[in-house]
Protein backbone atom coordinates (compact mmCIF):
# COMPACT_ATOMS: atom_id res chain seq x y z
CA UNK A 1 0.00 0.00 0.00
CA UNK A 2 1.23 3.48 -0.77
CA UNK A 3 1.14 6.47 1.53
CA UNK A 4 -1.32 9.33 1.04
CA UNK A 5 -1.14 10.36 -2.61
CA UNK A 6 0.42 13.61 -3.68
CA UNK A 7 -2.42 16.01 -4.52
CA UNK A 8 -2.33 18.08 -7.71
CA UNK A 9 -4.77 20.94 -7.19
CA UNK A 10 -5.76 22.00 -10.71
CA UNK A 11 -9.16 23.37 -9.71
CA UNK A 12 -10.28 26.49 -11.59
CA UNK A 13 -7.29 26.52 -13.91
CA UNK A 14 -7.50 26.56 -17.67
CA UNK A 15 -3.97 26.67 -19.03
CA UNK A 16 -2.03 24.41 -19.08
CA UNK A 17 -4.99 22.55 -17.56
CA UNK A 18 -5.49 19.47 -15.38
CA UNK A 19 -4.23 16.78 -17.78
CA UNK A 20 -1.07 18.72 -18.68
CA UNK A 21 -0.39 19.18 -14.95
CA UNK A 22 -0.87 15.47 -14.36
CA UNK A 23 1.45 14.52 -17.23
CA UNK A 24 4.17 16.81 -15.85
CA UNK A 25 3.78 15.40 -12.34
CA UNK A 26 3.72 11.78 -13.54
CA UNK A 27 7.13 12.30 -15.10
CA UNK A 28 8.52 13.31 -11.69
CA UNK A 29 6.77 10.49 -9.79
CA UNK A 30 8.30 7.16 -8.80
CA UNK A 31 6.95 3.89 -10.22
CA UNK A 32 4.19 2.68 -7.87
CA UNK A 33 3.48 6.18 -6.55
CA UNK A 34 -0.11 7.44 -6.47
CA UNK A 35 -1.24 10.94 -7.41
CA UNK A 36 -4.64 12.55 -6.89
CA UNK A 37 -5.75 15.16 -9.42
CA UNK A 38 -8.38 17.71 -8.37
CA UNK A 39 -10.19 19.20 -11.33
CA UNK A 40 -13.28 21.36 -11.90
CA UNK A 41 -13.09 20.66 -15.65
CA UNK A 42 -15.66 17.96 -16.44
CA UNK A 43 -13.57 16.99 -19.49
CA UNK A 44 -11.02 15.52 -17.08
CA UNK A 45 -13.40 12.63 -16.33
CA UNK A 46 -12.73 11.30 -19.82
CA UNK A 47 -9.43 12.70 -21.01
CA UNK A 48 -7.40 11.72 -17.93
CA UNK A 49 -8.38 8.00 -18.04
CA UNK A 50 -7.91 8.02 -21.83
CA UNK A 51 -4.28 9.15 -21.45
CA UNK A 52 -3.57 6.97 -18.42
CA UNK A 53 -4.82 3.87 -20.25
CA UNK A 54 -3.00 4.73 -23.46
CA UNK A 55 0.35 5.09 -21.69
CA UNK A 56 -0.24 2.08 -19.45
CA UNK A 57 -0.66 3.54 -15.97
CA UNK A 58 -3.66 2.83 -13.71
CA UNK A 59 -6.75 4.82 -12.71
CA UNK A 60 -7.34 3.89 -9.05
CA UNK A 61 -10.53 5.91 -8.58
CA UNK A 62 -12.52 8.65 -10.29
CA UNK A 63 -15.26 10.40 -8.35
CA UNK A 64 -17.04 13.74 -8.04
CA UNK A 65 -17.43 15.54 -4.70
CA UNK A 66 -19.22 18.91 -4.65
CA UNK A 67 -18.36 19.79 -8.24
CA UNK A 68 -14.72 18.69 -7.97
CA UNK A 69 -13.47 15.54 -9.70
CA UNK A 70 -10.96 13.57 -7.65
CA UNK A 71 -9.01 11.30 -10.00
CA UNK A 72 -6.52 9.03 -8.34
CA UNK A 73 -3.91 7.37 -10.52
CA UNK A 74 -0.89 5.10 -10.04
CA UNK A 75 2.32 5.21 -12.06
CA UNK A 76 3.07 1.71 -13.32
CA UNK A 77 6.22 2.12 -15.41
CA UNK B 1 12.29 47.01 5.96
CA UNK B 2 14.85 45.20 3.79
CA UNK B 3 13.30 43.80 0.59
CA UNK B 4 15.42 41.42 -1.42
CA UNK B 5 14.47 40.42 -4.99
CA UNK B 6 16.21 37.41 -6.53
CA UNK B 7 16.11 37.52 -10.32
CA UNK B 8 16.18 40.34 -12.86
CA UNK B 9 13.82 38.92 -15.47
CA UNK B 10 10.36 40.22 -16.25
CA UNK B 11 8.81 39.38 -12.87
CA UNK B 12 11.66 40.66 -10.70
CA UNK B 13 12.08 43.84 -12.74
CA UNK B 14 8.40 44.82 -12.75
CA UNK B 15 8.16 44.00 -9.04
CA UNK B 16 11.21 46.09 -8.18
CA UNK B 17 10.14 49.12 -10.22
CA UNK B 18 6.53 49.02 -9.08
CA UNK B 19 7.64 48.70 -5.47
CA UNK B 20 10.21 51.48 -5.73
CA UNK B 21 7.49 53.86 -6.92
CA UNK B 22 5.08 52.83 -4.18
CA UNK B 23 7.78 53.16 -1.51
CA UNK B 24 9.44 56.32 -2.81
CA UNK B 25 9.05 58.15 0.49
CA UNK B 26 10.16 55.21 2.61
CA UNK B 27 13.24 54.64 0.42
CA UNK B 28 14.17 58.31 0.69
CA UNK B 29 13.71 58.30 4.46
CA UNK B 30 15.78 55.13 4.85
CA UNK B 31 12.78 53.18 6.19
CA UNK B 32 12.89 50.70 3.31
CA UNK B 33 15.62 49.30 1.11
CA UNK B 34 15.22 47.33 -2.13
CA UNK B 35 18.04 45.11 -3.38
CA UNK B 36 17.97 43.04 -6.57
CA UNK B 37 20.41 40.22 -7.28
CA UNK B 38 20.63 38.87 -10.82
CA UNK B 39 22.82 36.51 -12.82
CA UNK B 40 23.24 39.01 -15.67
CA UNK B 41 23.67 42.74 -16.32
CA UNK B 42 21.51 42.28 -19.43
CA UNK B 43 17.73 41.91 -19.67
CA UNK B 44 16.35 39.77 -22.47
CA UNK B 45 12.90 40.09 -24.03
CA UNK B 46 12.37 36.34 -24.20
CA UNK B 47 9.21 36.31 -26.39
CA UNK B 48 11.37 37.79 -29.14
CA UNK B 49 13.23 34.50 -29.56
CA UNK B 50 10.25 33.15 -31.52
CA UNK B 51 10.85 35.85 -34.15
CA UNK B 52 14.62 35.25 -34.17
CA UNK B 53 13.94 31.59 -34.99
CA UNK B 54 12.11 32.54 -38.21
CA UNK B 55 14.35 35.45 -39.19
CA UNK B 56 11.99 38.29 -38.24
CA UNK B 57 14.23 39.75 -35.49
CA UNK B 58 17.93 39.63 -34.68
CA UNK B 59 19.20 38.88 -31.15
CA UNK B 60 20.59 42.38 -30.51
CA UNK B 61 17.01 43.70 -30.64
CA UNK B 62 16.10 41.61 -27.59
CA UNK B 63 18.48 43.12 -25.01
CA UNK B 64 18.66 46.18 -22.78
CA UNK B 65 21.02 47.06 -19.95
CA UNK B 66 19.29 45.88 -16.75
CA UNK B 67 20.53 48.78 -14.61
CA UNK B 68 19.00 51.22 -17.08
CA UNK B 69 15.56 49.58 -16.69
CA UNK B 70 15.48 49.98 -12.92
CA UNK B 71 14.27 52.84 -10.74
CA UNK B 72 17.23 54.70 -9.17
CA UNK B 73 16.21 53.66 -5.65
CA UNK B 74 16.94 49.98 -6.32
CA UNK B 75 20.32 48.61 -5.33
CA UNK B 76 21.21 46.27 -8.23
CA UNK B 77 24.02 43.72 -8.12
CA UNK B 78 25.11 41.11 -10.67
CA UNK B 79 25.78 38.33 -8.22
CA UNK B 80 23.48 35.28 -8.34
CA UNK B 81 22.35 33.56 -5.16
CA UNK B 82 23.77 30.12 -4.43
CA UNK B 83 22.44 29.41 -0.92
CA UNK B 84 19.05 30.22 0.60
CA UNK B 85 18.87 30.20 4.42
CA UNK B 86 15.18 30.96 4.85
CA UNK B 87 15.12 30.09 8.57
CA UNK B 88 17.60 32.88 9.24
CA UNK B 89 16.33 35.34 6.57
CA UNK B 90 19.51 35.47 4.56
CA UNK B 91 21.03 34.34 1.25
CA UNK B 92 24.61 33.80 0.17
CA UNK B 93 25.81 34.74 -3.32
CA UNK B 94 28.30 33.37 -5.82
CA UNK B 95 30.74 36.10 -4.79
CA UNK B 96 30.45 34.91 -1.19
CA UNK B 97 28.43 37.87 0.02
CA UNK B 98 25.59 37.48 2.55
CA UNK B 99 22.37 39.49 2.19
CA UNK B 100 19.84 39.61 5.01
CA UNK B 101 16.20 40.46 4.38
CA UNK B 102 12.84 41.08 6.00
CA UNK B 103 10.92 40.21 2.82
CA UNK B 104 12.25 37.99 0.04
CA UNK B 105 10.86 37.67 -3.51
CA UNK B 106 12.11 34.81 -5.68
CA UNK B 107 11.79 35.20 -9.46
CA UNK B 108 14.56 33.04 -10.87
CA UNK B 109 12.62 31.70 -13.87
CA UNK B 110 12.92 28.42 -15.73
CA UNK B 111 15.08 26.58 -18.27
CA UNK B 112 14.62 23.92 -20.91
CA UNK B 113 15.78 20.38 -20.12
CA UNK B 114 15.97 18.62 -23.50
CA UNK B 115 18.58 16.28 -22.00
CA UNK B 116 15.78 14.49 -20.13
CA UNK B 117 14.59 12.94 -23.42
CA UNK B 118 17.25 10.68 -24.97
CA UNK B 119 18.44 12.10 -28.30
CA UNK B 120 16.43 15.32 -28.12
CA UNK B 121 19.26 17.75 -27.32
CA UNK B 122 21.41 16.30 -30.11
CA UNK B 123 18.80 16.03 -32.85
CA UNK B 124 16.14 18.70 -32.33
CA UNK B 125 16.15 22.42 -32.99
CA UNK B 126 14.80 24.66 -30.22
CA UNK B 127 14.32 28.40 -29.81
CA UNK B 128 14.38 29.09 -26.05
CA UNK B 129 17.89 30.59 -25.99
CA UNK B 130 19.61 33.09 -28.27
CA UNK B 131 22.12 30.52 -29.47
CA UNK B 132 19.53 27.83 -30.30
CA UNK B 133 17.09 30.27 -31.95
CA UNK B 134 19.83 31.48 -34.31
CA UNK B 135 20.90 27.89 -35.00
CA UNK B 136 17.30 26.95 -35.78
CA UNK B 137 16.95 29.79 -38.28
CA UNK B 138 20.13 28.73 -40.04
CA UNK B 139 18.72 25.18 -40.33
CA UNK B 140 15.46 26.55 -41.73
CA UNK B 141 17.33 28.58 -44.38
CA UNK B 142 19.11 25.46 -45.58
CA UNK B 143 15.96 23.32 -45.55
CA UNK B 144 14.70 22.63 -49.07
CA UNK B 145 11.82 20.25 -48.33
CA UNK B 146 10.69 17.21 -46.37
CA UNK B 147 8.83 16.51 -43.15
CA UNK B 148 9.08 19.03 -40.33
CA UNK B 149 7.83 17.75 -36.97
CA UNK B 150 6.96 20.20 -34.20
CA UNK B 151 6.82 18.38 -30.87
CA UNK B 152 5.87 19.60 -27.40
CA UNK B 153 6.97 18.65 -23.87
CA UNK B 154 5.39 19.57 -20.50
CA UNK B 155 5.63 21.77 -18.61
CA UNK B 156 6.80 24.47 -21.00
CA UNK B 157 7.12 28.22 -20.97
CA UNK B 158 4.74 30.21 -23.19
CA UNK B 159 1.72 27.99 -23.82
CA UNK B 160 1.06 29.61 -27.19
CA UNK B 161 4.56 28.96 -28.58
CA UNK B 162 3.75 25.53 -30.09
CA UNK B 163 0.92 26.92 -32.19
CA UNK B 164 2.73 30.15 -33.00
CA UNK B 165 5.88 28.49 -34.31
CA UNK B 166 3.77 26.10 -36.40
CA UNK B 167 1.76 28.87 -38.06
CA UNK B 168 4.90 30.98 -38.52
CA UNK B 169 6.72 28.06 -40.16
CA UNK B 170 3.76 27.62 -42.50
CA UNK B 171 4.12 31.23 -43.65
CA UNK B 172 7.94 31.07 -43.69
CA UNK B 173 7.98 28.14 -46.13
CA UNK B 174 5.14 29.71 -48.14
CA UNK B 175 7.16 32.92 -48.57
CA UNK B 176 10.17 30.91 -49.72
CA UNK B 177 7.94 29.23 -52.30
CA UNK B 178 8.56 25.71 -50.99
CA UNK B 179 5.46 25.11 -48.86
CA UNK B 180 4.32 22.42 -51.31
CA UNK B 181 7.59 20.54 -50.65
CA UNK B 182 7.22 20.72 -46.86
CA UNK B 183 4.98 18.55 -44.69
CA UNK B 184 4.28 20.21 -41.35
CA UNK B 185 3.37 17.72 -38.62
CA UNK B 186 2.43 18.83 -35.08
CA UNK B 187 2.32 16.66 -31.96
CA UNK B 188 0.73 17.67 -28.65
CA UNK B 189 0.63 15.98 -25.21
CA UNK B 190 -3.14 15.96 -24.58
CA UNK B 191 -6.12 14.92 -26.66
CA UNK B 192 -6.56 18.17 -28.60
CA UNK B 193 -4.27 20.65 -30.36
CA UNK B 194 -4.01 23.07 -27.42
CA UNK B 195 -4.54 22.99 -23.68
CA UNK B 196 -7.18 25.73 -23.88
CA UNK B 197 -10.30 24.17 -25.34
CA UNK B 198 -11.45 27.33 -27.10
CA UNK B 199 -7.99 27.86 -28.60
CA UNK B 200 -7.96 24.25 -29.84
CA UNK B 201 -11.41 24.79 -31.40
CA UNK B 202 -9.91 27.60 -33.44
CA UNK B 203 -6.49 26.04 -34.15
CA UNK B 204 -7.62 22.59 -35.35
CA UNK B 205 -9.67 23.79 -38.35
CA UNK B 206 -6.83 26.21 -39.15
CA UNK B 207 -4.44 23.24 -39.28
CA UNK B 208 -6.89 21.41 -41.57
CA UNK B 209 -7.24 24.44 -43.81
CA UNK B 210 -3.48 24.90 -44.10
CA UNK B 211 -2.71 21.22 -44.61
CA UNK B 212 -0.86 20.84 -41.29
CA UNK B 213 -1.15 17.29 -39.97
CA UNK B 214 -1.28 16.56 -36.23
CA UNK B 215 -1.16 13.81 -33.65
CA UNK B 216 -2.56 14.38 -30.16
CA UNK B 217 -1.89 12.40 -26.95
CA UNK B 218 1.78 12.31 -27.96
CA UNK B 219 4.43 12.73 -25.25
CA UNK B 220 8.05 12.54 -26.30
CA UNK B 221 9.92 9.46 -25.07
CA UNK B 222 13.08 9.36 -27.19
CA UNK B 223 14.60 10.47 -30.48
CA UNK B 224 16.29 7.92 -32.72
CA UNK B 225 18.59 10.32 -34.53
CA UNK B 226 20.20 7.71 -36.76
CA UNK B 227 16.85 6.76 -38.30
CA UNK B 228 15.23 10.19 -37.79
CA UNK B 229 12.31 8.83 -35.78
CA UNK B 230 10.58 10.40 -32.78
CA UNK B 231 8.95 7.95 -30.36
CA UNK B 232 6.17 8.66 -27.84
CA UNK B 233 5.30 7.45 -24.34
CA UNK B 234 2.00 6.32 -25.86
CA UNK B 235 3.76 3.79 -28.09
CA UNK B 236 3.50 5.63 -31.42
CA UNK B 237 6.26 7.12 -33.56
CA UNK B 238 6.73 9.60 -36.37
CA UNK B 239 9.60 10.07 -38.79
CA UNK B 240 11.04 13.49 -39.55
CA UNK B 241 13.56 15.34 -41.69
CA UNK B 242 13.69 18.36 -39.38
CA UNK B 243 12.66 18.10 -35.73
CA UNK B 244 11.63 21.24 -33.85
CA UNK B 245 10.98 20.85 -30.14
CA UNK B 246 9.40 22.83 -27.36
CA UNK B 247 11.18 20.83 -24.63
CA UNK B 248 9.93 20.33 -21.10
CA UNK B 249 11.14 22.95 -18.61
CA UNK B 250 12.41 22.90 -15.05
CA UNK B 251 12.92 25.68 -12.55
CA UNK B 252 16.47 26.88 -11.97
CA UNK B 253 19.06 24.53 -10.50
CA UNK B 254 19.66 26.74 -7.46
CA UNK B 255 16.04 26.16 -6.35
CA UNK B 256 16.42 22.39 -6.55
CA UNK B 257 19.85 22.38 -4.87
CA UNK B 258 18.45 24.33 -1.93
CA UNK B 259 15.45 21.96 -1.65
CA UNK B 260 12.96 24.77 -2.15
CA UNK B 261 10.82 22.78 -4.57
CA UNK B 262 10.75 19.64 -6.68
CA UNK B 263 12.07 20.23 -10.22
CA UNK B 264 12.83 23.81 -9.24
CA UNK B 265 9.18 24.86 -8.81
CA UNK B 266 8.49 26.41 -5.39
CA UNK B 267 5.17 25.48 -3.67
CA UNK B 268 3.23 28.75 -3.72
CA UNK B 269 -0.15 29.94 -2.46
CA UNK B 270 -2.26 30.65 -5.54
CA UNK B 271 -3.82 33.85 -4.17
CA UNK B 272 -1.26 35.37 -1.77
CA UNK B 273 1.74 34.19 -3.84
CA UNK B 274 3.80 33.50 -0.74
CA UNK B 275 5.91 30.38 -0.49
CA UNK B 276 3.85 27.78 1.37
CA UNK B 277 4.58 28.02 5.10
CA UNK B 278 6.49 31.29 4.85
CA UNK B 279 4.73 34.66 5.03
CA UNK B 280 7.92 36.61 4.33
CA UNK B 281 8.85 34.84 1.08
CA UNK B 282 7.00 35.62 -2.18
CA UNK B 283 7.35 33.68 -5.41
CA UNK B 284 6.47 34.83 -8.92
CA UNK B 285 6.70 34.02 -12.60
CA UNK B 286 7.87 30.64 -13.84
CA UNK B 287 9.36 29.82 -10.40
CA UNK B 288 5.99 28.97 -8.78
CA UNK B 289 4.49 25.50 -8.83
CA UNK B 290 1.06 26.99 -9.63
CA UNK B 291 -0.94 25.15 -12.29
CA UNK B 292 -1.17 28.26 -14.48
CA UNK B 293 0.63 29.43 -17.62
CA UNK B 294 4.36 29.98 -17.44
CA UNK B 295 4.30 33.24 -19.38
CA UNK B 296 5.60 36.78 -19.16
CA UNK B 297 2.14 38.16 -18.57
CA UNK B 298 1.66 35.83 -15.60
CA UNK B 299 4.87 37.16 -14.06
CA UNK B 300 3.73 40.72 -14.86
CA UNK B 301 0.34 40.46 -13.16
CA UNK B 302 1.76 38.54 -10.21
CA UNK B 303 4.47 41.19 -9.79
CA UNK B 304 1.84 43.94 -9.61
CA UNK B 305 -0.12 42.07 -6.92
CA UNK B 306 3.01 41.33 -4.87
CA UNK B 307 4.28 44.92 -5.17
CA UNK B 308 0.98 46.24 -3.86
CA UNK B 309 1.05 43.76 -1.00
CA UNK B 310 4.67 44.32 0.04
CA UNK B 311 4.11 48.08 -0.06
CA UNK B 312 1.03 47.75 2.13
CA UNK B 313 2.92 45.45 4.51
CA UNK B 314 5.51 48.21 4.88
CA UNK B 315 2.89 50.94 5.29
CA UNK B 316 0.11 49.28 7.32
CA UNK B 317 1.53 45.90 8.28
CA UNK B 318 -0.75 43.64 6.19
CA UNK B 319 -1.27 42.74 2.51
CA UNK B 320 -4.32 44.16 0.76
CA UNK B 321 -5.19 42.01 -2.25
CA UNK B 322 -5.19 38.53 -3.79
CA UNK B 323 -3.82 37.52 -7.19
CA UNK B 324 -6.82 36.46 -9.30
CA UNK B 325 -4.93 34.20 -11.73
CA UNK B 326 -4.94 36.76 -14.55
CA UNK B 327 -3.04 35.82 -17.72
CA UNK B 328 -3.02 37.52 -21.13
CA UNK B 329 -1.36 35.85 -24.12
CA UNK B 330 -1.04 37.03 -27.69
CA UNK B 331 -1.30 34.22 -30.26
CA UNK B 332 0.51 34.77 -33.55
CA UNK B 333 -1.48 32.98 -36.28
CA UNK B 334 1.13 33.43 -39.00
CA UNK B 335 3.33 36.28 -40.14
CA UNK B 336 0.61 38.93 -40.28
CA UNK B 337 -2.41 37.85 -38.21
CA UNK B 338 -2.86 37.30 -34.48
CA UNK B 339 -5.42 36.88 -31.74
CA UNK B 340 -5.22 36.74 -27.95
CA UNK B 341 -6.43 34.81 -24.91
CA UNK B 342 -7.22 36.41 -21.55
CA UNK B 343 -8.35 34.44 -18.52
CA UNK B 344 -8.13 34.08 -14.75
CA UNK B 345 -9.01 31.50 -12.10
CA UNK B 346 -12.73 32.06 -12.64
CA UNK B 347 -13.14 32.87 -16.33
CA UNK B 348 -11.93 30.77 -19.26
CA UNK B 349 -10.59 32.49 -22.39
CA UNK B 350 -12.67 33.01 -25.50
CA UNK B 351 -10.26 33.90 -28.33
CA UNK B 352 -11.65 35.74 -31.34
CA UNK B 353 -10.69 35.07 -34.99
CA UNK B 354 -7.15 36.40 -35.79
CA UNK B 355 -6.82 39.85 -37.32
CA UNK B 356 -4.03 41.97 -38.74
CA UNK B 357 -4.78 44.64 -36.14
CA UNK B 358 -3.93 42.32 -33.23
CA UNK B 359 -0.74 41.23 -35.01
CA UNK B 360 0.37 44.83 -35.38
CA UNK B 361 -0.46 45.49 -31.74
CA UNK B 362 1.77 42.55 -30.82
CA UNK B 363 4.52 44.06 -32.99
CA UNK B 364 4.06 47.33 -31.09
CA UNK B 365 4.12 45.47 -27.77
CA UNK B 366 7.49 43.95 -28.70
CA UNK B 367 8.78 47.54 -28.30
CA UNK B 368 6.36 48.64 -25.58
CA UNK B 369 7.70 45.78 -23.45
CA UNK B 370 10.53 48.01 -22.28
CA UNK B 371 7.99 50.46 -20.85
CA UNK B 372 6.22 47.51 -19.27
CA UNK B 373 9.45 46.26 -17.63
CA UNK B 374 10.00 49.74 -16.24
CA UNK B 375 6.59 49.43 -14.61
CA UNK B 376 5.05 52.18 -16.76
CA UNK B 377 2.54 50.06 -18.68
Amino acid sequence: MSDEPKVIDARNTFCPGPLMELIAQMKQAEVGEELELLSTDKGSVEDVPEWINKVGHEVVSNEEKDGVWHIRVRKLK
Amino acid sequence: MRILIIGGGMGGTILGNNLARRLKGELKAGKAKITMLSASDQHMYQPGLLYVAVGQMTPDQLYRDQRGLLEPGIDFEVDPVEEFDLDNNRVKTKAGKTHEYDILAIATGSRIVPENIPGLAEHAETFYTEETAVKMFKRLREFEGGKVVITVGVPHKCPMAPLEITFMLNDYFKERGIRDKVQLHYTYPIGRTHSLENVAKWATPEFDRLGITYETLFNMKEVDGANKVLKSEEGTETDYDLLIAIPAHKGMEVIEKNNLGQSGWIPTDRHRLNMEGRDDVFVLGDTTNLPISKAGSTAHFEAEAIAENIASMVKIGVPVRDYDGKVFCFIEAGKDRATYAMFNYQNPPDPKPPTKAVHWFKMAYNQLYWASARGLL
